[in-house]
């Protein structure tokens, strides 16, 4: 028996997975240093992590409410006020989800009819795409460029919007790119969202990691904000990946939908990891500060030394990921990693796991200790140096 | 140039060089440099140490820490009492507390006798010095941040790569 013919054509058509083949190849090598991991080196703060510990103990380990403990609601609308001064009710326009992931898919999977088109910008998370796919969308690209840091333009926007579009999915500060849209960039747009009523999701589960531009969110913009889904998480910021929790905010009528499917797939986020969330969010901001001081100037360092060699990049002003260019080498981004890795046992990212705009580049990920970094650079230039003389 | 971070860099990663400091603080080298000397000139960089935790050697050691209750002196409160009792060598650590006592003095000898010696002779006798109190370290479990006695090798955790 085929058991492909078992598969419904939806998951059939989903393409595999760029960053999977790296990371078969990698996994297999002993002494690897990767660049091309998508999480803090971070331990969870202590005090995060005892207070989950101390709910287990305390046996609070049933279902919370569908969207999450009220608390922690209420503690995730107070830091979006005191952050960045938004305002929403935690009744009426928050969900806790798992992950920043979950939200995204909901959000597809609330809004879009078969044929409805959601607007992508490349070089884009590896997720976005299938999300749009499974949920019946269909996905538009727009090709973003390094000479403006990959940020997008009015221009562009108009361009890929046609009378099917649905929605367009932001992500600043980017994974891959690092790239940031300031409050000057995102005013030039919101008339477009305005008159066109789109629905604007923004993945801003890097917000916290933005360095010199203080992060502006789109949801900031008061004439488009029920237009727009919020989502962030815990996993960038306080060094939670692994615990799986995020949170949407947004309009009352596609919260309360996004709600309906996540009660029946989901019912909650789990119990343990909301109690270290309300912990986070009250009481971490100095560790978060701490974390994002270090990423900064692990940043500068990498940023120089990529660029000493050649492999240029701008200075990213959010996430832990440059984006450096590698044609001067004359390999393809999958040629360059590929050999990197054989050569010298350095993993990165091809930029093409990200989408057709990702050729020419690869992800370097700073979320390391310098001393790390400064290893795999002096390999990566020995690797250079080789090849200068092939 | 942000002096808190360089003084960062310099505290948790003393095996940085120059360049690399110049790197990460976005700075040219020579800025770095003499913003080093600087404050060494000033005491604010007092010193490169190692971490070491010499539980782990065959090295004889013994530690302990000594509450010292003190009367301060006429205009010069308890700094010249300090300064006799931190002079000597076998003195590691030492602080002016609020509290119950004056100082803390941490003290390293090979044996628990040579550090009574010390305190009968040398500390206890010390003129403003009223009262001593000796507690011997058994374990140190964390120093300067970093634990001694983590239950496993700090391994990497994470996968090699993740989107």
């Amino acid at each position: 028996m085929d058991f492909n013919d078992v598969l419904s054509d939806k998951v059939k058509k989903i393409a595999p997975s760029g960053i999977r083949k790296f990371f078969d190849l990698a996994s297999e090598m002993e002494g690897v240093i990767s660049l091309g991991v998508g999480e803090p080196d971070f331990d969870t703060p202590w005090k995060i992590r005892e207070a989950a510990i101390y709910s287990i103990e305390q046996g609070k380990t049933f279902y919370t409410a569908n969207q999450g403990l009220e608390i922690l609601r209420t503690e995730i609308c107070r830091y979006q006020k005191r952050r960045f001064n938004l305002t929403y009710d935690p009744c009426k326009n928050v969900i806790v989800t798992v992950g920043g992931s979950e939200a995204i898919d909901l959000a597809f999977r609330a809004l879009l009819n078969p044929g409805d088109e959601v607007i992508l910008l490349e070089p884009s998370y590896v997720a976005y795409t299938p999300g749009v796919e499974l949920a019946g969308g269909k996905v538009v690209t727009i090709q973003l460029t390094k000479e403006n840091q990959f940020k997008l333009t009015p221009e562009l926007l108009k361009k890929a919007m046609t009378n099917k579009t649905k929605a367009i999915l932001l992500n600043y500060p980017s994974n891959p790119t690092g790239g940031v849209m300031t409050h000057e960039d995102y005013q030039q747009l919101v008339p477009i969202f305005k008159d066109s009523g789109i629905i604007v999701i923004t993945d801003e589960i890097y917000a916290e990691l933005s360095y010199e531009d203080n992060f502006c969110s789109i949801a900031s913009f008061e004439e488009i904000k029920d237009q727009v889904i919020l989502i962030s998480g815990y996993s960038k910021a306080y060094a939670m990946t692994g615990w799986r929790l995020g949170y949407v905010c947004g309009q009352e009528t596609i919260i309360q939908a996004m709600n309906k499917i996540h009660q029946y797939v989901i019912m909650s986020a789990p119990t343990g990891a909301q109690y270290g969330a309300i912990e986070a969010m009250r009481n971490c901001d100095d560790e978060v500060e701490k974390m994002k001081e270090s990423y900064r100037l692990r940043r500068n360092y990498i940023v120089k030394a990529f660029n000493n060699m050649g492999l240029t990049t701008f200075t990213p002003q959010g996430a832990f990921y440059i984006f450096p260019c590698i044609t001067s080498t004359g390999l393809s981004s999958e040629q360059f990693c590929e050999e990197l890795l054989n050569d010298q046992l350095v993993a990165c990212v091809p930029g093409t796991a990200f989408g057709k705009a990702g050729e020419g580049y690869v992800r370097v990920s700073y979320a390391y200790s310098i001393e790390q970094i400064k290893e795999a650079v002096a390999r990566i230039k020995t690797f250079l140096d080789k090849r200068q003389y092939k | 140039m942000n002096q808190d971070a360089l003084l960062s860099l310099l505290e948790n990663s003393a095996k940085l060089t120059t360049t690399d400091l110049a790197m990460a603080l976005d700075q040219s080298e020579d800025e770095v440099s003499s913003t080093i000397r600087e404050l060494e000139k000033k005491h604010v960089i007092c010193g490169y140490h190692t971490l070491i935790n010499w539980d782990k050697t065959n090295t004889e050691t013994v530690r302990a820490l000594i509450q010292v209750t003190s009367n301060p002196e006429r205009e010069y409160g308890y700094d010249r009492i300090a300064k006799k009792i931190y002079k000597y060598p076998e003195v590691d650590t030492m602080y002016l507390l609020s509290g119950a006592y004056e100082f803390l003095v941490m003290v390293n000898g090979k044996t628990m006798q040579e550090i009574a010696h010390f305190v009968g002779s040398k500390l206890a006798p010390i003129e403003a010095v009223t009262n001593t109190s000796t507690l011997f370290i058994l374990k140190q479990y964390k120093m300067n941040g970093v634990c001694f006695e983590d239950d496993k090798e700090k391994t990497e955790e994470r996968l090699v790569v993740t989107p």
